[in-house]
């Protein structure tokens, strides 16, 4: 066995704390990340929820952005949530912020509206079971690539896919008390 | 088809979640917005002017036109925030009707009914207010408020009074914290704060809402001091249309609440940014001068 497997959480704005909790829930090693060196010392990561458009701007700044993105073509496993998943797309509808274009998906920022439009559901997530879903502000799915799996969906449209060790979801599993997602995604860890 | 639950205490408390190691900055036109936004903002406060000039004006300030707010709203794409008076509930309605992202229920404006806040539980819409003390804090949150600022000093430029606030706030948390069920109750009583809230910080050890600073911050100093005081994010009202250098005084900001940890990356940070905000000793302010008291 080999050392532990560590799991960052990108923590440049957004509810990093929340995922962060969650993985101390779950026992399992983990630490914010900042800067590039932070980056260095993890083995996963996950991209919180949060202004997209802040969160673009600081991981230009600080050259995350290109080695999350060589990271992730590398392998190692990507979580995005609601401004996280905007992160990962290929696409956006907008022409802002610059996405690290990873998980084969388009995503349009604030297609389910407003705040006042913000909402709660209870969904069904393949091999997971029901999942009650917080979506604020949700960027929505709006295509997704031959090789993204889409493990749940909302009103038509995907709100949770996977292509390969990349997941993304619209919603907020880190602000409920369940973390099947997690666990789910940390299950990635252990395959090539 | 699964049903949808829309204006829940967890989605409205979820989006200040979602805002959390960010800067709110005050615009007061489209351009100033999108600068706001381009510099890293994650929402902005939509507003007719800055505290400082609100300050310097004088006058009744009240909620802004509904077409300068639709004229920021769609200028961004990040959450737009506006003021109504503490108490005037038709302005929220106002702005509800608009669709804007939060409503700050505030003390810069004139306060319409000083001894009723709004019944925030009865809007679809989330609401942030200021706070000086944790009894105040507990007030709001009971009225449904679901993010927290500290007051400060609105329009000064002097963080002393947002420090002040943050600190005592944290005082009080520890007394929560640290009290036993009986000296719980007495607290509530002496406080006039509610019962049920302060045992929910008890549990929790914190504010259960998200709580910003705001009131006074002008530097990316003062943004760091206020997130090493255990905020969530700060607010920058006046502090950055009235400096020399908006945009790079903006991105500064930003940037010094991410690395707020971090002396060297702020010594950097805050470089070469041109004049602050020339700023007001709180002393020398007349007692009715004082936003913070608004509200109770």
């Amino acid at each position: 066995m080999g050392p532990p497997v560590r799991v960052g959480v990108l923590a440049l704005q957004g509810d990093f704390r929340e995922h962060l909790a969650v993985l101390r829930r779950l026992e399992v090693p983990a630490q914010e990340v900042r800067t590039v060196e932070d980056l260095e010392a993890v083995d996963a990561l996950i991209l919180p929820g949060g202004e997209s458009t802040t969160i673009a701007r600081l991981m230009a700044k600080s050259g995350l952005d290109r080695v999350i993105k060589k990271r992730g073509e590398a392998g190692m496993p990507l979580y995005g949530t609601c401004a996280g998943l905007i992160l990962l797309a290929k696409e956006l509808v907008e022409d802002r912020p610059q996405p690290l274009g990873l998980l084969d998906v388009t995503v349009d920022r604030n297609a389910y509206g407003r705040q006042v439009d913000s909402f709660e559901a209870d969904i069904h997530i393949k091999s997971i079971g029901p999942f009650h879903a917080v979506f604020i502000r949700a960027p929505k799915i709006t295509r997704c690539g031959p090789s993204v799996e889409i493990l749940a969906e909302h009103d038509g449209a995907p709100v949770l896919v996977r292509q390969g060790n990349l997941l993304g979801s619209s919603f907020h599993p880190e602000l409920t008390d369940d973390t099947r997602i997690h666990e789910f995604f940390l299950s990635f860890l252990g395959k090539p | 088809m699964a049903q949808a639950e829309r204006g829940t205490f967890r989605v409205k408390s979820g989006l200040a979640e979602m805002l959390k190691g960010g800067v709110i900055m005050d615009v007061t036109n489209a351009e100033q917005a999108r600068i706001a936004e381009e510099a890293g903002a994650v929402a902005v406060m939509a507003l007719e002017r800055v505290p400082a000039d609100i300050r310097a004006a004088g006058g009744v300030a009240r909620m802004a036109d509904p077409k300068k707010i639709k004229e920021i709203m769609d200028a961004v794409t990040i959450p737009v925030m506006a003021k109504c008076r503490i108490g005037h509930f038709v302005e929220a309605q106002i702005l509800e009707a608009l669709g804007v992202d939060y409503i700050d229920e505030s003390e810069v404006l004139t306060p319409a009914d000083p001894e009723n806040h709004i019944d925030k539980w009865q809007f679809k819409v989330p609401f942030v207010c200021g706070a000086r003390d944790l009894p105040e804090a507990c007030r709001r949150i009971a009225e449904g408020a679901a993010m927290i600022r500290t007051k400060g000093e609105a329009g000064t430029g002097n963080v002393v009074e947002a420090v002040r606030h943050m600190r005592l706030m944290n005082k009080q948390i520890r007394e929560v914290v640290g009290a036993s069920e009986e000296e719980l109750v007495q607290l509530a009583k002496q406080w006039g704060a509610p019962l049920e809230v302060l045992r929910l910080i008890k549990q929790e050890g914190r504010l259960p809402v998200v709580n910003f600073a705001a009131g006074g911050i002008a530097t990316p100093a003062d943004a760091a001091l206020m997130m090493q005081l255990g905020c969530d994010g700060v607010f920058v009202g006046s502090g950055i249309f009235k400096s020399a250098d908006p945009e790079r005084r903006a991105r500064a900001i930003v940037e010094a609440v991410t690395y707020y940890n971090d002396p060297h990356k702020l010594a950097e940070i805050s470089e070469d940014l041109g004049e602050p905000m020339r700023g007001i000793e709180i002393s020398e302010l007349a007692p009715e001068e004082l936003l913070q008291t608004r509200g109770h």
